[in-house]
This record gives C-alpha cells, sequence and structure tokens, in this order.
C-alpha cells in the first residue's frame, strides 16, 4: 500500500482550492461573510430602503391601492399635523424620562453587585435581575394592569393612607417601561463597575480623596460609557414599544400612529416610521462621542 | 344541539356536480355599465379554504380558531366538502382590506366599513347567488344594501348583525340611563372612566348623537359627513378624550376594565355585555334613544381566490340554519333567516327576540358601519369627507 501518485482527481481539486484559497486571504474571507453581509445588505438594510422608498409614495384615498408616483405629501402631511408632533414629542420625553429613571434604579444595584457583594450574593442577583428577562413581555404588562387598576394591588395597599394609584394614563407607561427595560441597564453598567481596577480607587483614597470625591471623580467618569451604553437600549426599546401605551394608557405614542395607518395609509406610516430612525441615529452620535460602543 | 344539517350537505353535493367553470354568467342584460363577470357553476372542492375574519367567526375544525368552550361549526363543513379550513383572524376593517390585498386569501367576513373599499379596489369578486341554495331563506332586509351590493349585483353572503350598544356598569351610572350623553356632553361626571372603541369608525358614534342633538348640522347618515359636519363630530370626540380611560380595541380587555371598574360607560357589542353579566358584574347594555351604530357582515369572495369551488360551499354553509345559528348565537348577533332563527331558539331560547333578528324597526335606527366616500352616501354631491381623513381625524382625537 504505497501511496501512488495517481490522486483521485476530487481530492485534488479540494487541495488546489485550498491552497489557492491560503494564498488569497481576501477570497477567503469574502466567501466566509458572503451570507451574513448578505443577509444585512438584503433583508435587514433592503428592508429599511425599502421602507424609505414607500415614504415617497401616496395611496389612493379610497380603495387603498398604493400609487408609485413619487411625492413629498406624506412629510407635508407630518409637519403640518400638530399630532404627529405631540406624539413624537410625547415619546421622546417618555423614552428619556424612563432612560433616567433606570439609570437612577440600576447604578446602586449595578455597584452592589460588582463591588460589594460576595460572589454567591452577586451570582443570586444577576439571575434575578434576568429572571424577568426570560417570562413573556406581555404577562409582564398584564401583571402591571393588576397592579395599576381601579380595584388593583396598587389602591388596595395605598386606601388605608388615603391615597390613589396614577390609574392608567402616561405616568403608568412611564412606570411599566421602566420596569421592563431595567436589566437593558443594570447589567451593561454592572460590566463597565466591574472593570474599574480597584488600584484606581484605593489610589484615590491614599491622595486623599474622600468616598464622594472617588465616586464623582474616578468611578462616574470611567462608568459614564456603560451607562451611555445602557441607555441606548432602554431610550430605544421605549421609542419603538407601542403595545404597552394601548393596555395601560389611552395615549398614543410613535408607535400607535405607526400602527393605526399602516392598514390604511402605508406611505404616511413609512414617512412617520422615520422619525423615530433619525432620532436613534442622532442618540447614537451623541452616545458614540461619549464611548458607549466600547461597553456594548 | 350539534345536528349535523342534513339539508344543507345535501345542498353542497348538488352543487358539487357541477364542472368547474369560468363561464361569465351575468353578462345577458346589455346595459351602460357590463355586469361583473361571475361563474355560472362550481365544481368540486379544492380540498382547502383560506379566510380573514373577525375573531368567533370561524370556530373549530382544523385550522379554524380554538376557543374554550365555544361550538365548533367549522368540523362539520370541513366533513361534508372535504375544504380543509384555515382562518386568519383580522383586528379591524382596515387590517381585513390589507390581507385581502395580498390574495392569499379566498374569502372574508368583512363589515360595512370594509366592503365598498374592497369592492372599490376590485379585491373582491360579484357572487353568483343562483348558486348558493340558502341565499333565498335570507331576510331581504339584509339583501342588497348599500354595503353589501352594487348596482344591484351582490357581492357576498350576509353572516349576521348587530347593534354597537352602551353598555354601563350599573352601581356606577344610574340604571335609568337612556342617552349616549353620559360618554359625551355628561361624561365629565364619569372622568377617566368613559371608553369607546379604538377605530375611526367611532366618528359615525358622535354624529349619530349629534344627529338627535344638533338638528341644526342637518346630518342626514353619520356616514355622510360635510366639512361642518365632521368636525362638529369630531369636537365631540376630542372633548370626550378628556374623559376617556383607554380606548378598547379588543373585547377581552373591555371586560377586564368593566370587570375591575376601570371603565364604568362606553359603547360595546353585545357579546361583552353576555359575558360580563355572565360573571355577575352589575352592567346593562341597552340601545339609547338616539339611536346607534352597528354591523352587518358579508361573506365576500377574493377576486383571486385560489379555491373558488370550497369558498362558494362556505358562503351556502354559513347561510344554512344550522352553522348559522350556531354562529350567530355564539357571538351574540342576529341570525340572518327564519330557517335559522328557528335552530337559534333551540340552542338559546328567545336568541331572535333578544336580537331582534326579525325585527325591522329595531334597526331603523341602527346606521350599519358604512364606508364614507368622498361622493356622499346621501347623494348630496362630491363634499363629504373620505375615509382616510376619517383615520387622520382619529390620529388627532386620541392626541
Amino acid at each position: 500500500m504505497t501511496s501512488t501518485s495517481v490522486e483521485p482527481a476530487g481530492r485534488s481539486l479540494r487541495r488546489r482550492l485550498a491552497a489557492s484559497l491560503y494564498r488569497h486571504p481576501r477570497v477567503q474571507l469574502s466567501g466566509l461573510l458572503a451570507l451574513p453581509l448578505g443577509w444585512l445588505l438584503i433583508a435587514y438594510l433592503g428592508s429599511l430602503a425599502l421602507m424609505l422608498v414607500s415614504a415617497f409614495w401616496q395611496i389612493d384615498s379610497f380603495s387603498g391601492n398604493t400609487i408609485t408616483e413619487p411625492t413629498l405629501d406624506n412629510f407635508a402631511t407630518l409637519a403640518e399635523g400638530e399630532v404627529y408632533r405631540t406624539v413624537a414629542i410625547r415619546t421622546i420625553v417618555i423614552a428619556a424620562l424612563v432612560t433616567v429613571t433606570d439609570i437612577v434604579l440600576a447604578f446602586p444595584i449595578a455597584y452592589f453587585m460588582a463591588r460589594v457583594a460576595s460572589p454567591r450574593v452577586r451570582g443570586l442577583l444577576v439571575v434575578s435581575i434576568l429572571l424577568p428577562l426570560w417570562s413573556g413581555y406581555l404577562v409582564k404588562v398584564y401583571a402591571w394592569r393588576l397592579i395599576l387598576n381601579e380595584s388593583g394591588v396598587l389602591n388596595w395597599a395605598l386606601d388605608p393612607i388615603g391615597l390613589r394609584g396614577p390609574g392608567y394614563g402616561d405616568v403608568a407607561v412611564w412606570l411599566v417601561m421602566s420596569y421592563l427595560w431595567l436589566p437593558y441597564m443594570i447589567l451593561p453598567i454592572y460590566a463597565g463597575l466591574e472593570r474599574i481596577p480597584s488600584s484606581l480607587l484605593e489610589a484615590s483614597g491614599d491622595l486623599g480623596a474622600r468616598s464622594g470625591t472617588t465616586f464623582r471623580r474616578v468611578v462616574l467618569p470611567l462608568a459614564l460609557p456603560a451607562v451611555a451604553a445602557g441607555s441606548i437600549f432602554t431610550f430605544s426599546l421605549t421609542l419603538g414599544d407601542y403595545i404597552t401605551p394601548t393596555l395601560v394608557s389611552g395615549t398614543q405614542f410613535i408607535g400607535n400612529v405607526v400602527y393605526s395607518n399602516i392598514s390604511v395609509n402605508r406611505p404616511l406610516a413609512a414617512a412617520y416610521a422615520l422619525v423615530p430612525i433619525v432620532i436613534m441615529i442622532g442618540y447614537l452620535l451623541l452616545a458614540r462621542r461619549l464611548g458607549a460602543f466600547e461597553e456594548l | 344541539m350539534r345536528i349535523r344539517s342534513l339539508g344543507a350537505g345535501l345542498a353542497v353535493v348538488a352543487l358539487v356536480v357541477g364542472a368547474c367553470s369560468s363561464t361569465p354568467g351575468g353578462s345577458a342584460g346589455a346595459s351602460a355599465k357590463p355586469k361583473p363577470s361571475v361563474p355560472a357553476s362550481i365544481g368540486a372542492g379544492e380540498g382547502k379554504l383560506n379566510l380573514v375574519a373577525w375573531s368567533s367567526y370561524v370556530v373549530g375544525g382544523s385550522g379554524g380558531e380554538k376557543i374554550e368552550g365555544a361550538p365548533d361549526w367549522v368540523t362539520p363543513f370541513e366533513t361534508e366538502t372535504g375544504c380543509k379550513v384555515t382562518v386568519k383572524i383580522g383586528g379591524g376593517s382596515s387590517e381585513m382590506v390589507e390581507l385581502m390585498k395580498t390574495g392569499q386569501y379566498d374569502g372574508v367576513s368583512a363589515s360595512g366599513d370594509a366592503t365598498l373599499r374592497l369592492i372599490a379596489a376590485g379585491d373582491v369578486a360579484a357572487v353568483n347567488t343562483d348558486l348558493i341554495p340558502n341565499y333565498k331563506n335570507i331576510f331581504s332586509g339584509l339583501k342588497l344594501q348599500k354595503h353589501n351590493s352594487v348596482d344591484g349585483v351582490a357581492y357576498g353572503i350576509p353572516h349576521g348583525r348587530g347593534a354597537n350598544l352602551l353598555l354601563f356598569r350599573t352601581d356606577v351610572v344610574p340604571e335609568t340611563t337612556d342617552s349616549w350623553s353620559v360618554v359625551f356632553d355628561g361624561g365629565d361626571k364619569y372622568k377617566g372612566k368613559v371608553t369607546a372603541y379604538d377605530y375611526e369608525i367611532y366618528i359615525a358614534d358622535a354624529a349619530v348623537y349629534l344627529m338627535a342633538t344638533k338638528p341644526d348640522l342637518k346630518i342626514t347618515n353619520p356616514y355622510a359627513l360635510d366639512a361642518t359636519q365632521f368636525k362638529a363630530a369630531v369636537d365631540l370626540l376630542k372633548a370626550q378624550r378628556a374623559n376617556i380611560t383607554t380606548y378598547w380595541s379588543a373585547p377581552q380587555a373591555q371586560i377586564d376594565a368593566f370587570t375591575s371598574g376601570d371603565m364604568v360607560a362606553g359603547t360595546t357589542w353585545q357579546y361583552q355585555a353576555n359575558v360580563l353579566t355572565a360573571a355577575k358584574v352589575p352592567v346593562k347594555a341597552i340601545k339609547p334613544k338616539e339611536g346607534t351604530t352597528g354591523w352587518s357582515d358579508t361573506w365576500m369572495i377574493s377576486s383571486k381566490a385560489k379555491n373558488p369551488n370550497c369558498m362558494y360551499m362556505w358562503m351556502n354553509y354559513m347561510a344554512s340554519p344550522v352553522a348559522n345559528a350556531t354562529a350567530t348565537v355564539w357571538f351574540g348577533e342576529a341570525p340572518t333567516s327564519p330557517e335559522a332563527c328557528a335552530e337559534a331558539e333551540k340552542q338559546s331560547a328567545g336568541h331572535c327576540d333578544t336580537f331582534h333578528a326579525t325585527d325591522e324597526d329595531y334597526f331603523k335606527d341602527v346606521w350599519y358601519w358604512n364606508t364614507p366616500t368622498k361622493d356622499c352616501l346621501d347623494g348630496r354631491g362630491p363634499i363629504c369627507t373620505e375615509f382616510s381623513e376619517w383615520t387622520k381625524a382619529w390620529t388627532e382625537i386620541k392626541g
């Protein structure tokens, strides 16, 4: 059984292919990336492009059939209609409030987890923070409906001291969203704080800084990118949500207006859907300057 | 309770005898407007049927809606015809119109605010009612109406009808209430506890109220509103907005909120009232003295139907006494024929009286959902607000 000079044709082809790929790393790389990049370009960016294009179309008002002549009418409608501005501002304000609330709530928890808690307690905390993420979104919102409704837990608990809960409305939306997205804020901040070397804190102490000064001048600047990274999640998730507003309030978010128009006037819905995209691009540029992308 | 509808079965078998054909049938009369072509006969079932329907309209069977405790009226149809039914539940009229545009579905249970749009867009086809034996039994008050026909050509088979009612909690709102004013002018008393239907068609409810309370506006049809009338209705709803807790679109959300007391007054369907009454929640549902809006739903066949024979069989089946009675008793609406009423009586005593199936007088001040068009439905000319404006206004009302 000595190996002869005649190799099976298939094997030699494979070898030659392997050899030529080895010599041409660029071909190798593009072969590897073709599928994921194709997906990104066609399915992911393609659908966005389609939406962008359809924002310039119009609709036959009676039959609802799309007319594919380009027009700026949809944007004029959005600019003239006061309600679209009100809804956009409301959405942005609540998204900002939710983000701030989550930062305030998340920072102490994350700090405790990263710097104070024993490994056992830390593990328990991580699990208990992740736990709500594993349960269904709708279940969580409906649980809040039960808490906030007229004969709900909150009113029952507040009744003895003569107070009442906020009921359904903007406040309810703010509360529920803050609850829903809190884990997305805790985890990046926790990861960010954990990476701060203890030696820096000790050095700060050695140089005479009190704990407050150390927190302000050492911890906070180093944790800022992590906070910005977390805020991208809370802000964008609130911006895009439309189910919570319908379930716990009577008000509209950008998503609700898009939803109620999508089957009647898709071009208008597409034009309005560009608003959160533009806002998010602005937000991401800002977050990038704060170094959030190194923390993601 | 579930007697196999032998008559309907035989009728379908008789229908299946014909061969599949798309010969234009109704083009005999050479009038100015050519009549739309309809099939002259229907052939064997294709074995499949894809429907778009309101929730609770297509229940049971292989691919119908599964509802705990509901009767199953799809299985008998599948056994008789061999057509396996799949249903896609539409969330509202506009969503149904959009779904029908995809061409994936054979038929739809369309309300009056969808039918004319579907016809105008060419998404649904005219129906040869001669091929539907049960059609002749249907109450004449439901046939060839403004919302289900064009120029005397039928575009579907009636499914059932009902009125949108005023629902209120009797422990908060006086039991003698007989007017929509509790949700409009007098709604301040129940601030934060009023509800309304979360679709633009609800503007017509405000118009019905204005018809009775502001005769100066001269509204003759709540779906035919000129600019002044439309503004009055929209302003009324903007004022109502301050008293609204949440708008409802899913019946279950309204049931929950009336049970917990978050809602105490608002428009409803008989279905929610029945569920709440059965759960001993102190509520009452009435047709207020100003009249009301309502629906008269129609099974329509898609112009691109891939399974037209099965769809014809379905339309005939849903007009058959047992199926129509079972479906309308379950949903809580009026059946479409005297025969279906007799069947409904067996399933739920007094059903047709409760829902005024034979009482045309009751439906006189019930304005069935219709599609607002630029050409006023009351014949005043092209001065009315069209449906897309209603959608825009609804966004503004909700703010």
